[in-house]
């Protein structure tokens, strides 16, 4: 049974497994934690929809799969337009009278940011402009980490990766993080939220919202990836958490165009914090760290404006 | 005014059919519409457009019920029409040259996950330079994909050979994707006399099997589609396939008798034509086949013994049937319209029948003609010079070891 209601307690998280143990997720993996967490949501009903990339390699090695769901994988690039496929062959069976019309089958796409951001944005595009009822999820590990560890676009500002090396000409990614949800936004769908592990109610309660939404919805998820980001395998709650504290990662939800931050921040910690902690930012300077620092700044400045007020607040060392 | 007192039986009905006005595409999307297909996903591209165009205008009016994604690219369709089949769908989609180049990636994945797709090509020459004309360097670029590909003649048989697809792709003990072939422009955009079958009919002969017959996504039966095949089962799944492709030989020849026996339209894996006696015959496929005939029928005339061969079926490739029916001719010519660049002959399709009859130990006197690339006009002189080179080959008993490019502009002739 699918989750339809948002809960106020952990205690009210399915008891049932869905994306089982056994699956060769590395420790500490923050994507393969919210995948359990997401099919408690979406329960017995839902076709899942998987691009290449981690999430699918580790849990799929035949004769072995992790999932209790009916599980699709065809390709990296094509989540969007495979979940469209799915979702159009159930309306045409139902309609049709060859899968019962009175049941609700919910069709879930995800990827990683480099199968949604990079290679895979033109067929998610497609899907959410054609308005089909697929709830998309994102886990965003800010890099291609299934191939090694190589730079996406959603590789943030300064992070070293095995294409962003550090070097003694270039030190690490020297581009920003690409705006997803924006590019969400334009696509005007119904329902688009943010959101991190290291926050469980309000992430499941935006796969229920998700879940809930007739048409497209996308949920963009952090999932720190422990040998990508070079933390301790229990680090992972930890490093999520401190990227919404120190505003790197804002909670957002946006509902039929109305942006909210759903987990405010009064005070903002120094996004130091959150990089000391990574040994993928370990070659920054202080005065990389200040570059970062206001970049985050004019981000959060950006997000108050946009839900017309100071929802996160300034930094307090 | 005479009284029926009971239903005729079949047989005593008449067995005339109405015969419509039809180009390739509006043939195409009828027999989409009579196997009522569940979901067709299509990106626009010449010469296959208007395939899609009158699919889009079925469903708009009603004679058509189906789910039309309007996908923003080929890559998308082919995913699109892959995951409807995995759902359990009857899915169809459409495309020519770079579209399909597109789709590549997931053609191999529609094959390897063995749904049952079936797709329309209109065959066009691939860029660079880009040219939308007809000829079969796409659908050759697409023959180790493990589809099963059938090539039409003329408008009829697209209309038939993609009712037979789904029969086929379909089946059971086959599981394969289905590409039927259409000339660009050729097929896709002339108006021949075409016989429609009656729906009821094609939903007799191509009927749609109860679900779960195969593995689909369904909540009450969760499998997992798409898995990852280490070294350990790999090969084994890639055998599977090629056993699977080997098997389907039965079905189509089955179907194709079967379509014979109810409409009157037999088919096989080839065509031969003037081959009884044939001293020289060129192999060929799709609408070219027409052309070659026009010149067999002008040798006959003059006395030449020549025959040619179709190839309906060129995937799985029809080898013991080629073989038996080249087995007495003096020397033979495949015409292609497709170059393997650097190939040890240059033309996809002779190397294919020179390994047939290579492996079979018959050897014979053998060019491998290429012409009509890019749309580049085939006169039917100039098959009939291919005829007259063979002639040559056959007396003096010698092969031409080369690939020889017939109607180039040169000034050395346009022979190259
Ligand atoms: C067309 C294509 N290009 C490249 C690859 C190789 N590849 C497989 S997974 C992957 C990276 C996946 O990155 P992401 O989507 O971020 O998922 P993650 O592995 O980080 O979970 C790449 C580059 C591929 N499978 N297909
Ligand atoms: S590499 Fe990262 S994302 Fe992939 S399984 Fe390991 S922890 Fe998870
Ligand atoms: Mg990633």
């Amino acid at each position: 049974m699918a989750l339809t209601k948002p809960i106020k307690s952990l205690w009210e998280i399915p008891r049932e497994e869905r994306f089982v143990g056994g699956h060769a997720a590395c420790q500490g993996c923050g994507a393969a934690l919210v995948l359990r967490h997401l099919t408690k949501v979406v329960g017995k009903d839902a076709i899942i929809v998987n691009a290449t990339g981690c999430m699918e390699v580790i849990s799929t090695l035949f004769p072995r799969t992790a999932w209790r769901n009916p599980w699709l994988h065809l390709a990296f690039e094509n989540a969007g337009a495979a979940a469209s496929g799915v979702e159009a062959a159930l309306k045409a069976l139902q309609r049709k009278g060859v899968l019962d019309k009175n049941r609700y089958i919910k069709v879930v796409a995800i990827a990683g940011d480099g199968g949604t951001f990079d290679i895979g944005l033109q067929s998610l595009s497609g899907m959410l402009e054609r308005g089909h009822d697929v709830m998309y999820v994102v886990y965003d590990n800010e890099a291609y980490m299934n191939t090694g560890i190589q730079r996406s676009g959603a590789t943030p500002y300064g992070a070293w990766t095995t294409t962003t090396p550090v070097g003694k000409k270039f030190r690490g990614e020297w581009r920003p993080k690409k705006d997803i949800v924006g590019i969400a936004y334009a696509h005007r769908i119904p329902y688009i939220a943010t959101a991190n592990p290291a926050y469980p109610i309000d992430m499941i309660n935006k796969f229920v919202k998700a879940y809930n939404t007739r048409g497209p919805s996308l949920v963009h998820v952090l999932t720190p990836c422990t040998p990508g980001w070079r933390i301790p395998e229990s680090k992972t709650i930890e490093v999520a958490k401190l990227a919404v504290q120190t505003g790197m990662w804002v909670l957002l939800e946006i509902e039929n165009g109305k942006p909210k931050v759903t987990v405010k921040v009064r005070k903002r910690k120094p996004v130091r914090e959150y990089l000391k902690m990574q040994g993928r930012f370990r070659h920054l300077t202080e005065e990389d760290i200040k570059k970062i620092q206001e970049m985050v700044d004019k981000y959060v400045e950006e997000i108050n404006r946009w839900v017309g007020e100071e929802a996160i607040g300034p930094v307090e060392e | 005014m005479a009284v029926v007192k009971e239903k005729p039986r079949e047989e005593q009905l008449p067995t005339r059919r109405r015969k419509i006005a039809a180009t390739g595409s509006d043939a195409a999307a009828y027999a989409v519409r009579d196997a009522d297909v569940d979901v067709v996903a299509v990106y626009p591209i010449t010469p296959q457009a208007p395939i899609a165009e009158n699919i889009a205008q079925m469903i708009a009016d009603g004679e058509l019920d189906a789910e039309l994604i309007h996908v923003e690219s080929e890559h998308s369709a082919m995913s699109a029409a892959v995951a409807a089949a995995a759902t359990g769908a009857r899915s169809f989609t459409a495309t020519s040259s770079q579209g399909l180049e597109l789709m590549h990636e997931i053609l191999y994945i529609a094959s390897g996950l063995r749904q049952p797709v079936v797709m329309a090509l209109a065959t066009r020459a691939l860029s660079a330079p880009i040219n939308i004309w007809n000829d079969y360097a796409d659908a050759m670029a697409m023959r180790d994909t493990s589809w099963i590909m059938i090539f039409s003649e003329n408008v009829q048989e697209v209309y038939d050979n993609l009712v037979q697809a789904f029969r086929i792709a379909e089946h059971p003990d086959v599981l394969l994707p289905v590409v039927v072939t259409l000339d660009g422009y050729i097929l896709s955009h002339t108006t021949e006399a075409l016989e429609p079958l009656d729906r009821e009919e094609v939903l007799s002969f191509a009927p749609k099997r109860p679900r779960g017959y195969r593995p689909v996504l369904d909540p009450d039966h969760p499998v997992t589609i798409g898995v990852l095949g280490a070294p350990n089962w790999y090969q084994e799944v890639k055998v599977q396939q090629a056993l699977a492709m080997r098997e389907s030989r039965r079905v189509i020849e089955e179907t194709g008798k079967e379509f014979g026996k109810r409409y009157g339209r037999e088919y096989g894996f080839i065509e031969p034509y003037y081959m009884d006696d044939a001293e020289v015959a060129i192999v060929t496929l799709g609408a070219t086949s027409s052309l070659v005939k026009a010149a067999v029928n002008r040798l006959r005339e003059q006395g030449v013994k020549a025959g040619m061969v179709k190839i309906r079926v060129f995937r799985p490739f029809p080898a013991e049937e080629l073989a038996k029916v080249l087995e007495n001719v003096n020397a033979l010519g495949v015409l292609d319209r497709a170059v393997s660049f650097g190939g040890a002959l240059e033309g996809p399709l002779a190397m294919e029948v020179l390994s047939t009859l290579a492996v079979r130990g018959i050897t014979k006197p053998f060019i491998s003609f290429i012409h009509g690339l890019g749309g580049r006009d085939i006169f039917v002189k100039d098959v009939v010079e291919m005829y007259q080179k063979l002639l040559e080959a056959a007396k003096s008993g010698k092969s031409v070891t080369r690939t020889l490019f017939y109607g180039v502009r040169s000034r050395r002739g346009h022979i190259i």
